[in-house]
């Protein structure tokens, strides 16, 4: 059953377009990565979700429950924010307290000195207490709980933000870009432990990000934003191995995807160099398509016998690997290869190289993005025929 | 350099910021010394600061004497409190809803408020006279209230500082199940203290000394505020007595002058402090 589902969201500010017609469904205790550049409407899907801005279009439904018209307080969903947005004014103890609080004492009971002498009032107030006493022990935040935000480091805030969140068991949890402030060392290890606390208290978990190796590294499924569309939902795996749009290629792995132009015949078959490639279906005339391989399917050898020739143009030694920048002769488009330091040390610039493409690892794509399936794959390459 | 050491420039600098304050002062210094005076030596030709005879005791017996020194106080203390009280009331909420609410009139109101800043309270005293003769409330405390209970300057002031508190704290405490309401008493007042007694200073200075208004619509001595008990010093049958006069305005600026040395440190803070840091 999905927790959380969301049904062709659309939202616009002054005529631009933000999210044209979202759809999502979460599964319990999913973590769900938004990514995409920024400007993407990644954020502004989440606020809708919270309840803190509205959609012009489309239904919500959190837990079986259509929210659309439902305060952002009565959604019953906890948010962190990039800012952590923790009270200033009040210590880290009574920052966790308050939405606890608010939720349990009544209006009398919260007043100020009158509320103390409410009934049932010191109950309650002990439960909460010691259910902030234990978020914050599992957070390892106790020592920090009598210190205002103002006196504690980036990461302490986050976690006390996260300790906020968490304390109330919501249905449904909102990070948006939750570890942006942290420096590099402590974002690595912030993954980890967010990821853990995901797992512990299996709440589905909505996670904005523009950074792909969190959203790869942290997610049970990733979804793809780009230009207030949705481009793909599935899991990190798929994702990077198998987009569905040109732009979700782009947007995932580093060196970026390598894609050239060429050009489909009627019949469906692509020829790049000595590479040749079958798309489904049949075109009425010869149509343009984009070639996309990944860096680290790209080959570069001395040989001659690929199916393109290059000349290398600048190495970067990134220790474990050495990425290629090379020009391809005749067409003079550039294509980045990832390759192993020993493959590596045989390149040097200038050199004329010969290329090749793992031929099931091509992917083709129409020039408006889409992906376009191959339904056979055929490799002509020299070395294929000295082979056979 | 060292906090001891006195270049050059540190002597310049603090001869000139001492003279400053010394011109400035003057009035006042000037003020302590009359009212240690008798009225003959005010009206000597000789200019001293230091009286001949001093007639502290006679001069402060005398304004004690002449005027319900107790009431006045009052009147000021319970005047200036219920007009800063009912501004604040009604400027935060407002100030809050303009900065922070999105509604379609929120740019039409911000040029209604600033409209509002134009227009001094001289230029509506008549009307506003005649409405209260009217409603039969001259000489009340209403009458002296009612003109300043909504501040847009107040209103205009908290604006600006709220619109600095992040969006997302307001959003926070939404998603934490506060109405608006409890945002505005539990997130935005607990951090709107600078601004807040920032505005105290302007309101309670103003009110406390203003002449006008309680001239206007209080004849009844038991609603005089501080201001309007000293005009019973002048033209009285015997003529003005200044030394007894100045000892009056030295007692009604007292509070004025302790309650800023007290909240000096807080209004520093105040204006030096460099927004919210969530």
């Amino acid at each position: 059953m999905s927790v959380l589902s969301l049904c062709k969201i659309t939202k616009s500010f002054g005529g631009n377009a933000i999210l044209k017609g979202v759809s999502l469904e979460a599964q319990g205790g999913e973590f769900i990565a938004l990514v995409g550049p920024s400007g993407c409407g990644k954020s502004t899907l989440l606020r809708i979700v919270a309840g803190l801005d509205h959609a012009e279009g489309g239904e919500i439904v959190i837990g079986g429950r259509a929210v659309s018209a439902v305060a952002a307080a009565d959604r019953n969903v906890a948010m962190v924010f990039q800012s952590y947005a923790l009270y200033p004014h009040l210590t880290a103890g009574q920052n966790i307290a308050v939405p606890l609080a608010m939720r349990r004492l009544t209006t009398p009971q919260r007043l100020p000195f009158i509320g103390n002498l409410m009934p049932g009032q010191r109950q309650i107030r002990a439960d909460i207490q010691r259910q902030v006493k234990e978020m914050a022990g599992s957070l390892k935040i106790d020592h920090l709980l009598d210190r205002k935000p103002g006196q504690m480091s980036g990461g302490q805030r986050q976690r006390v933000a996260l300790a906020r969140a968490m304390v109330r068991s919501p249905s449904v949890f909102l990070m948006d870009e939750p570890l942006s402030n942290l420096d590099a060392n402590l974002r690595v290890h912030a993954r980890g432990e967010i990821v853990e606390l995901h797992r512990r208290a299996g709440v589905p978990t909505l996670y904005v990000t523009h950074d792909q190796s969190e959203a790869l590294s942290m997610a049970d499924r990733v979804a793809v934003m780009i230009g207030g569309n949705l481009l793909q939902l599935a899991s990190p795996q798929e994702i990077y191995d198998d987009p569905a749009h040109i732009e979700v290629a782009r947007f995932l792995g580093q060196p970026r995807i390598n894609v050239m132009e060429t050009r489909m015949d009627a019949s469906g078959t692509v020829r790049f160099g000595a590479l040749t490639l079958a798309a489904d279906g049949v075109r009425s005339s010869e149509t343009p398509v984009l070639i996309g391989v990944r860096p680290e399917f790209v080959h570069l050898s001395v040989r001659a016998d690929g199916i393109l020739r290059a000349r290398v143009e600048r190495t970067e030694f990134l220790g474990s690997e050495v990425i290629v920048h090379a020009r391809l002769d005749g067409i003079g488009e550039a294509i980045v290869a990832k390759v192993g330091p020993a493959e590596a040390a045989t390149l040097v610039a200038g050199m004329p190289v010969s290329v090749d493409i793992e031929p099931d690892r091509a992917m083709l794509f129409a020039v408006t993005g889409e992906r376009l399936r191959a339904k056979t794959v055929a490799v002509a390459s020299a070395r294929e025929k000295a082979r056979g | 350099m060292t906090a001891h050491s006195l270049s050059l420039g540190r002597i310049l600098r603090f001869t000139l910021l001492s003279l400053g304050a010394l011109i400035f002062l003057a009035p006042y210094i000037f003020m302590i010394s009359t009212a240690g005076k008798a009225q003959s030596e005010i009206f000597s030709s000789s200019l001293s600061l230091i009286p001949e005879h001093w007639s502290y005791v006679e001069n402060f017996t005398k304004a004690l004497s002449r005027v319900s020194m107790p009431t006045l106080l009052l009147n000021g203390v319970i005047v200036c409190a219920m007009i800063f009280l009912v501004q604040v009331v009604v400027a935060i909420p407002c100030a809050y809803a303009m900065a922070k609410l999105k509604f379609r009139a929120a740019r039409f109101m911000m040029v209604l408020v600033m409209l509002g800043l134009l227009v001094p309270i001289h230029a509506t005293a008549l009307p506003l006279y005649v409405a209260f003769d009217r409603l039969a409330v001259l000489n009340s405390y209403t009458a002296l209230v009612a003109p300043f209970s909504i501040s847009v300057f107040a209103i205009f002031l908290f604006l600006q500082f709220f619109r600095a508190i992040p969006d997302d704290l307001i959003h926070a405490a939404r998603l934490d199940g506060m109405s608006e309401v409890g945002i505005v008493a539990r997130v935005v007042v607990p951090n709107a203290w600078p601004a807040i007694t920032a505005f105290a200073i302007f309101s309670v200075v103003a009110h406390w000394n203003d002449l006008f208004w309680p001239l206007i619509v209080v004849t009844n001595q038991d609603y005089a505020t501080p201001p309007l008990g000293l005009l019973s010093f002048r033209a009285a049958e015997a003529g003005d007595d200044y030394g007894a006069l100045m000892a009056a305005t030295l007692i009604i600026t007292l509070p004025l002058v302790a309650a800023f040395l007290l909240a000096q440190k807080r209004f520093v803070e105040g204006i030096t402090m460099t927004g919210l840091k969530g």
